[in-house]
């Protein structure tokens, strides 16, 4: 058992290996992630959702078909308003804030976790690649289930504008008409949501899991939330 | 000529609270031989858990050299710092440090990873060691479903994963019962003696001092002294306990 030998260096885990400790994590710590993964949820909900209204607006309004909300006529005159950019801006905004917590508190209550695998031969670069692979699996799954809610949601208050005119003129693909704002379809939004939803996941996680992995064991240990 | 295993010179060690700098290791200087049992004592802020930090690779000293097998522990890259805690070194802590979202088996197979130990091996191993101390029928439960004992138990098993030459404990009886306690100390030393693995272990138990060869008494971050185990006398009573 004696080593006299020089210390080696220690080696790099096959990518399967993080991936599959990743999901075992995700997978036994499912309640908690649920929780991490709705604030992801959430967020993208809400963006999708603002998004594709201001788009089915567009869309029935180029076609003619007039809406039910007056201040939705003004916009017709305008392309897309003032209101709806900042609207637009805020949920963004929302989102962006509201998964970096999330994540943020997901990881910083798991400093002792990152500490113990350390003083089990774990590398820096393992810890963070375990935390960027369980963040983006839930940020995708959060950011397209949060997805189909925002756009779904948006179609039952489309349906409820412009009645059943909406599915003739639903705009799932992107356009570029000739006098009005282009679009980019409903498809590519949600895309886009998911999208967006695993990059703030996995950014949001990488700064803490990065500066837990960059702390001696001992201190990431001694770390209370 | 005595085979030194750890070795620290003038190992200093500061930590900044704001303005305040407190010095918890004053220039420490100790050697520890193969296969030696060693006790770090101490009251609480003595600095022997930063020592065992210190001698664990589990942090950096401010000033001050630790060498293992005769390698300067500062000269080593990160990924050596990682191959060293997890071949040379188990560690036992005081709140065990146990990952719940792991079974007992799944703990002690984790430093196996690391070491790029085949699946199969890997858990025939878990399997053996987790026999060895006790846990052969509860080796697929949740520490949290564990008795603070067994998950010790499992601690010692998840150190002993590699075959490490030194075992690290930081106060593994702080949170058990008496007989608990005891139980475990003989575990420890059981494995001093059978595997010849050197353990150093800071303490504030006193029956740790039955089982040590040497005792280093730290006070105020220096070496107060070192005693033999045959320059002490220890008187421990049996006291009863349940967990």
């Amino acid at each position: 058992m004696d080593q006299h030998k020089r210390i080696e260096e220690q080696i790099d885990l096959p990518f399967l290996e993080s991936l599959r400790i990743s999901f075992q994590s995700l997978k036994i710590r499912f309640g908690r992630s649920i929780i991490t993964t709705a604030g992801i949820t959430l967020g993208i909900a809400f963006l999708v959702s603002v998004w594709t209204n201001n788009e089915i607006d567009l869309a029935l309004q180029e076609s003619g078909r007039s809406s039910t909300i007056a201040t939705l006529e003004e916009a017709s005159e305008q392309g897309i308003s003032t209101k709806d950019i900042w609207l637009i801006i805020m949920s963004l905004i929302v989102c962006v804030v509201g998964i970096a917590n999330s994540m943020l508190m997901a990881v910083t209550e798991r400093f002792r976790e990152i500490g113990t695998m350390k003083c089990l031969g774990a590398l820096d670069g393992f810890v963070v690649r375990l935390f960027l692979l369980e963040s983006g699996f839930q940020g995708f799954a959060g950011a397209l289930i949060g997805a189909l809610i925002g756009a779904l949601g948006s179609v039952a208050l489309g349906l409820k504008n412009y009645g059943l005119d909406l599915f003739f003129y639903f705009p799932l693909l992107p356009a570029t008409p000739e006098d009005a704002p282009m679009r980019i379809g409903v498809l590519l939004l949600i895309l886009f949501g998911c999208i967006l939803g695993m990059i703030l996941a996995v950014i949001g996680s990488s700064f803490p899991a990065w500066r837990a992995a960059k702390l001696p064991p001992a201190e990431a240990m001694r770390t209370e939330v | 000529m005595p085979d030194i295993v750890v070795k620290t010179e003038d190992v200093v060690k500061e930590y900044r609270m704001g303005s305040n700098v407190l010095r918890a290791l004053d220039g420490i200087n100790i050697e520890i031989e193969r296969g030696e049992y060693i006790s770090l004592m101490g009251p609480s802020g003595s600095g022997k858990s930063t020592l065992f930090n210190m001698i664990g690779a589990l942090d950096r000293p401010t000033e001050g050299q630790v060498y293992i097998d005769g390698q300067n522990m500062s000269n080593l890259s990160q990924r050596q710092i990682a191959a060293f805690r997890c071949h040379r070194v188990g560690y036992i802590f005081q709140s065990y440090n146990l990952l719940n979202v792991r079974t007992a088996h799944g703990n002690v197979t984790l430093p196996m990873i690391f070491a790029g130990i085949p699946d199969k091996q890997r858990n025939e191993k878990a399997e053996k060691l987790l026999d060895k101390v006790g846990l052969g029928d509860r080796m697929y439960h949740l520490p949290d479903e564990l008795s603070g004992g067994q998950r010790q138990r499992v601690a010692i098993a998840r150190a002993l994963a590699n075959d490490p030459s030194i075992i690290l404990a930081d106060e593994p009886t702080a949170n058990l019962d008496t007989i608990t306690g005891r139980e475990i100390i003989d575990l420890i030393k059981q494995l001093n003696i059978e595997q010849g693995v050197t353990v150093i272990s800071a303490t504030h138990d006193l029956k740790m001092l039955d089982v040590s060869d040497r005792i280093v008494d730290i006070r105020d971050g220096l070496v107060e002294r070192i005693r033999n185990r045959d320059e002490i006398e220890i008187e421990i009573g049996e006291v009863g306990g349940h967990e």
